[in-house]
């Protein structure tokens, strides 16, 4: 194990490349672009190709063509090109192909701002593309979890054959910390795949991935994937859950938030206030369960934290509290960032409307 | 003579495309050259969006279809992980004259070593008729009812001439569908084609001139004559660009 | 020799019209798929050029050169 004290946006490159990825497409965009910039001299080191696209567009197809041979294949992007890329990851989708998209998101809507923000939460979790599919979504709050997280994206992209989305935001891929990479990844292009186009093993019989299919199999395949994501909920949801067993206010956060609501319920624990935290580190699988289960004869209120207005997490989160306690919500937005005292008195503010 | 037989790479049956139809002719044309070269099991065909999409159901070797536009792009992800395939797309000219405009310019300009096939008919064949960015002026669609007009709707583009100012592309090569001679010199740039790609000398770019009788409102037959009067003409046979022979 | 496949041919008729020994025509029966097809009217004039072939877009035409 080796500790580096790296930037975020190359500590995810170097964990993809760990990771086993050999393939990477993008366009520049701000504030994602030390990711294609580290690629593009990393991935030649390890016998990987890196292209700089002529879009967002051709990019994510570049990854599809790519993903098809059997290599392990990523773009990132923030916002504005994930929009751009929404075709391509419908038909990576629609194809089953694997892929690891990266979304260092920034304000919006439109091109918005350049600056960090959690304004791609409904895109990612609910609308990545036309035409009705879903990608696990990851959202890391330090160093260490994205790299962890880029490190086994392809393992959840090749399980289920589809794209994953690894939503960060502006902070994070600009912020350093120390991490600890994993070692290089072994992955044997030539022989598990029967998926792809390469002729593993000597295959002679030919393979077809196709983006179109015929109704009924189209169907078959739209069931198959709905019994998929079912199962992700089951066994795939992370999240971490902090000091929520007597708690009477329950913040929920993700990503950079979530690292400022901590420091908050940490202090209101101070002055003996019961308050606990739910941080989603998968936002698609959604962690029901944390939510669902809470004691609601304790909980006098849930607190959603986000950087972005209006919140878009709130949806899924009163799906799971069905009304048995008040939802509060505060962010900022438009790369406004949120700050401690902001988040504080915030949060006092909605305790003393509850009491 | 050589005896003639079915290519390998085509599906044991009849194609979707409608009778006199020039994409079954140019589907089957290069997988004629793909059993030449011996290619059947390494040449992987990159399927395009409109009539073209079609080839999935032709093509019997590896085929992975793309968005409409795309195939370029799609190719140069997969030629970059799999430098040792036989890769074309297969577009037709809506997908690759209109939507698919940077991607094929960029990925001629990259000097991407695969290899294009463009069937120009001058219509959005699968969509019912409507202009295309190749539909001829005065060429009456279901979008130009009138005819095209300039005015309004600019020129058909001519996309060997466009690629072939590029400095990256090693072979540009436009051929007409509707005689023997035309047809047999299409095989034998599609073949040229390939060897360079095959070589790695780069990108080649192979446009045939193809009809669509159902969108033309033609008989097959007629549609020959009209290519003779009218496509042609505009979009002259040739080679525009074969870096190689120069050299 | 040529042998046509009548469950691909759909009778768009360029192997007749680019014949150079004018010796297809299209027949009068319908395949199984509803189309006319061509007939080969003068057999023993074929010269197994294979430019039906060459044209044929369904390649559906076969061309075997006669055994002497």
């Amino acid at each position: 194990m080796e500790k580096r004290f790296m930037k975020g946006c190359e500590a995810i490159a170097e964990a993809a490349v760990r990771g086993g990825c050999r393939f990477f497409a993008g366009y520049p965009i701000t504030p994602q672009n030390e990711i294609p910039e580290y690629l593009s001299w990393r991935l030649p080191e390890v016998g990987g190709a890196f292209v700089q696209g002529e879009s967002e567009v051709a990019s994510i197809n570049m990854v599809y063509g790519a993903s098809a041979s059997g290599k392990r294949a990523m773009t990132s992007s923030s916002g504005p090109g994930i929009s751009l890329k929404a075709e391509g990851i419908s038909y990576l989708a629609s194809a089953q192909l694997p892929a690891v998209i990266v979304n260092v998101s920034r304000g919006g809507p439109g091109l918005g701002s350049i600056q960090p923000a959690q304004s791609d939460y409904l895109q990612a979790t609910k609308a990545l593309g036309h035409g009705g599919f879903r990608a696990m979504v990851f959202a890391p709050a330090t160093l260490q979890e994205a790299v962890d997280v880029m490190y086994d994206a392809w393992e959840y992209a090749e399980r289920d054959r589809g794209p994953v989305l690894v939503l960060m935001d502006g902070c994070l891929g600009a912020i350093m910390e120390e991490v600890t990479l994993p070692p290089m990844k072994e992955v044997n292009f030539n022989n598990t795949k029967d998926w792809c186009l390469a002729r593993v093993d000597g295959r002679e019989e030919s393979h077809m991935i196709t983006p179109i299919l015929p109704e009924p199999a189209l169907e078959m395949l739209n069931k198959f994937k709905g019994m998929t994501y079912k199962g992700w909920e089951m066994n795939d949801v992370k999240v971490e859950e902090y000091l929520i067993d007597d708690a009477e206010y329950v913040v929920v956060a993700y990503g950079i938030a979530a690292r400022v609501a901590k420091e908050a319920v940490n202090t209101l624990r101070a002055e003996g206030i019961k308050i606990g935290m739910i941080r989603p580190i998968t936002l698609y699988p959604f962690p029901k369960m944390s939510l669902d289960g809470l004691d609601y004869d304790k909980v006098k209120g849930i607190i959603d934290i986000e950087m972005t207005i209006p919140t878009q997490m709130r949806d899924d989160i009163e799906l799971q509290v069905k009304g048995r306690c008040p939802v509060y919500e505060y962010g900022r937005s438009g790369g406004m960032l949120l700050d401690d005292e902001g988040v504080l008195s915030a949060i006092k503010e909605f305790i003393k409307e509850g009491e | 003579m050589p005896d003639y037989k079915r290519p390998k790479s085509l599906m044991p049956m009849a194609t979707s495309y409608c009778p006199g139809c020039m994409h079954a002719l140019a589907t089957r044309l290069v997988a004629d050259v793909i059993g030449e070269l011996d290619q059947v099991n390494n040449a992987i065909n990159v399927v395009s969006v409109g009539c073209s999409a079609l080839n999935l159901y032709t093509w019997a070797g590896d085929v992975i279809g793309s968005a409409h536009g795309r195939a370029p792009a799609v190719a140069t992800g997969l030629k970059r992980c799999l430098p040792d395939r036989l890769v074309f797309t297969y577009q037709g000219d809506g997908d690759l004259a209109a939507i698919g405009l940077a991607e094929i310019m960029s990925a001629a300009n990259r000097g991407e070593n695969f290899t294009v096939i463009f069937a120009n008919n001058q219509t959005y064949g699968m969509t019912g008729g409507q202009m295309a960015p190749t539909t001829l002026i005065g060429q009456k669609t279901t979008t130009t009812i009138y005819g095209r007009d300039p005015e309004t709707t600019g020129y058909p583009l001519q996309m060997c001439e466009l690629i072939s100012v590029l400095k990256a592309p090693v072979f540009v090569a436009r051929y007409a569908l509707n005689s023997p001679k035309g047809v047999a010199d299409a095989k034998k740039g599609i073949r040229k084609a390939f060897e360079l790609q095959m070589a790695g000398k780069g990108f080649t770019f192979i446009e045939l001139l193809t009809n669509c009788p159902t969108n033309w409102g033609m008989t097959p037959l007629q549609t020959l004559e009209y290519m003779n009067t009218n496509t042609i003409p505009y979009f002259k046979p040739g080679i525009y660009k074969d870096k190689e022979g120069e050299a | 020799m040529i042998t046509i496949n009548q469950l691909m041919c759909k009778g768009c008729g360029y192997c007749i019209k680019f014949c150079p020994r004018h010796i297809l025509e299209m027949g009068k029966e319908r395949s199984q798929k509803g189309f006319f097809y061509p007939v080969n009217i003068d057999a023993d004039k074929c010269t197994s050029c294979a430019i039906c072939a060459l044209m044929c877009p369904e390649g559906a035409i076969e061309v075997t050169s006669q055994a002497k």
